[in-house]
């Protein structure tokens, strides 16, 4: 009965659905998309009334923000940080650096395509996407996580080699924990 | 029969603490909302939160007291549900209440933050351990106008038992806060630390300390932390209506006088800012010290 396969998805449903309606956003601003980020949760968009709200550690953390650009050596700290949250966890990309590097498209100092280090869910583009958009890519992530789709984090243990060599074609000098999961 | 009554009491007092509190906690975020012109999320939002948070992993080891401390706090506040009566004489189960329990209560109320202290020290994170030097900081100063004031309503009406103080209450007809309202006065500013909320949320400041001596836990850890900390809300509130504002003889007036206990510190911290260290220790050490010793003096001499 407990292992039942049904029991599990009427489980699933409902786990799905609190962490749809409970996102806790790390508050870690990697480039210049982080200002939109207080008009988002202040008195004139309140991301709060979708359950949003700011986590200040990773370790209490459901989603990260990659808003905007990604230097080179913030994306040892952005890896750090995203193993070091729990699971089930999702990534933002925030901007268009993120999607194609944008304006920064042939900076010596900035990665162009953010999908090869982290698996991203969703993507919001413009620059800067304003907080209407901000809200309506969390409520496309909520969307995925309602049916089970965003598992970014699952693609990310699966091919962890991949995403390794990546990030370490990136940052030459690797002192990092391995993670074994 | 009668040992599975009280663990049914036991239990039936813990789910409802827990409700309360949480429900509480929900309520508390949306009246910020409304006073900062926004719309908020619905009550019920911290079960949700609580909810979610069981079904996430939790693969962080930093030793063994890390898993000790969240432990320590949901006992702390468990023991000191079970010694606060709920309701008037005999309205609810009857739990752990005995003569003498004003003083236990004392003592039991800072065992879990030093729990928490220990567990969130072996972390080795240093916000943690910043949050827990302000967090004992600030203990030390709330404690001295809690402490005094209830000396003095010991003093006054010779009875370390919170049962008795109610039933003097209850016989007499005239509620604490005005029959010893200093006392009250003291007890209400130390309120103010108790709650954590601004100016005095120096503890879990996140933008400054990234939340704090919690800020190595998620998940379960965080929801065993969450859950203790609704539950201690209303031992809290429980006991200032029991002590001060002649308990309650139905879950109704309970519900309806805690909640207007809670409303001092959450509108107070609303409208404030935050405070340092060594200005909120200077605070408690200001005047609500002044008012608990005019009411030991209160209760010695008139």
């Amino acid at each position: 009965m407990i292992n039942d396969k049904n029991s599990q998805k009427i489980v699933d449903i409902l786990q799905n659905w609190a962490r749809k309606h409970s996102l806790f956003v790390l508050a870690y601003g990697t480039g210049c998309g982080a200002i939109e980020i207080p008009p988002t949760m202040t008195s004139r968009y309140d991301a709060e009334r979708f359950g949003i709200r700011g986590a200040a550690t990773p370790r209490q953390a459901d989603v990260l923000l990659i808003t905007g650009y990604l230097t080179t050596k913030t994306l040892k700290r952005v890896i750090r940080v995203y193993e070091q949250m729990q699971d089930p966890k999702y990534v933002i990309g925030f901007g268009s650096c993120t999607i194609n590097g944008g304006m920064y498209y042939d900076s010596y100092n900035t990665i162009k395509v953010l999908d090869k280090y982290l698996p991203v869910d969703v993507y919001i583009n413009g620059c800067m996407p304003r907080p209407e958009s901000v809200i309506s890519g969390i409520v496309k992530l909520q969307s995925l996580i309602a049916e089970g789709k965003a598992n970014g984090a699952a693609k990310y243990k699966e091919n962890l080699d991949w995403y390794r060599a990546n990030q370490k074609k990136i940052i030459p000098n690797w002192v990092m924990p391995e993670y074994n999961w | 029969m009668e040992l599975i009554l009280n663990i049914l009491g036991a239990i039936a007092t813990i789910v409802l603490a827990f409700t309360v509190g949480m429900s509480y906690g929900g309520i508390v975020r949306k009246i910020t909302a409304r006073v900062h012109n926004r719309m908020g999320p619905p009550w019920y939002q911290n079960f949700i939160d609580a909810f979610k948070l069981a079904g996430k992993t939790t693969a962080i080891n930093h030793g063994i007291m890390q898993h000790f401390g969240p432990a320590f706090i949901m006992v702390s506040s468990i023991v000191s549900l079970m010694i606060v009566p709920v309701l008037n004489g005999g309205g609810w189960f009857e739990n752990l209440n005995f003569g003498g329990d004003l003083i236990f209560l004392l003592y039991i109320m800072v065992f879990g933050p030093l729990g928490m202290a220990l567990g969130a020290g072996q972390t080795g994170n240093p916000n943690s351990a910043i949050g827990i030097t302000r967090g004992l900081s600030q203990m030390v100063g709330f404690e001295i106008p809690w402490v005094m004031a209830l000396v003095a309503l010991m003093v006054q009406f010779d009875t370390t038992s919170i049962v008795d103080i109610m039933r003097i209450q209850n016989e007499s007809g005239t509620w604490m806060m005005f029959s010893s309202p200093f006392a009250f006065i003291a007890a209400v500013m130390a309120m103010l630390g108790m709650f954590r909320y601004s100016p005095f949320d120096i503890v879990g400041a996140p933008t400054e300390l990234a939340s704090g001596p919690v800020s190595e836990n998620g998940g379960k850890y965080l929801l065993t932390m969450m859950s203790s900390g609704s539950i201690f809300a209303f031992v809290k509130l429980t006991l200032y209506v029991d002590l001060f504002m002649g308990g309650a003889d139905n879950l109704i007036i309970l519900v309806l006088k805690t909640f207007a206990l809670y409303m001092i510190p959450v509108l107070y911290g609303i409208v404030s800012p935050r405070y340092r260290t060594e200005q909120s220790i200077r605070f408690f050490w200001g005047w609500p010290t002044f008012f608990g010793l005019l009411a030991i003096l209160y209760a010695v001499f008139v």
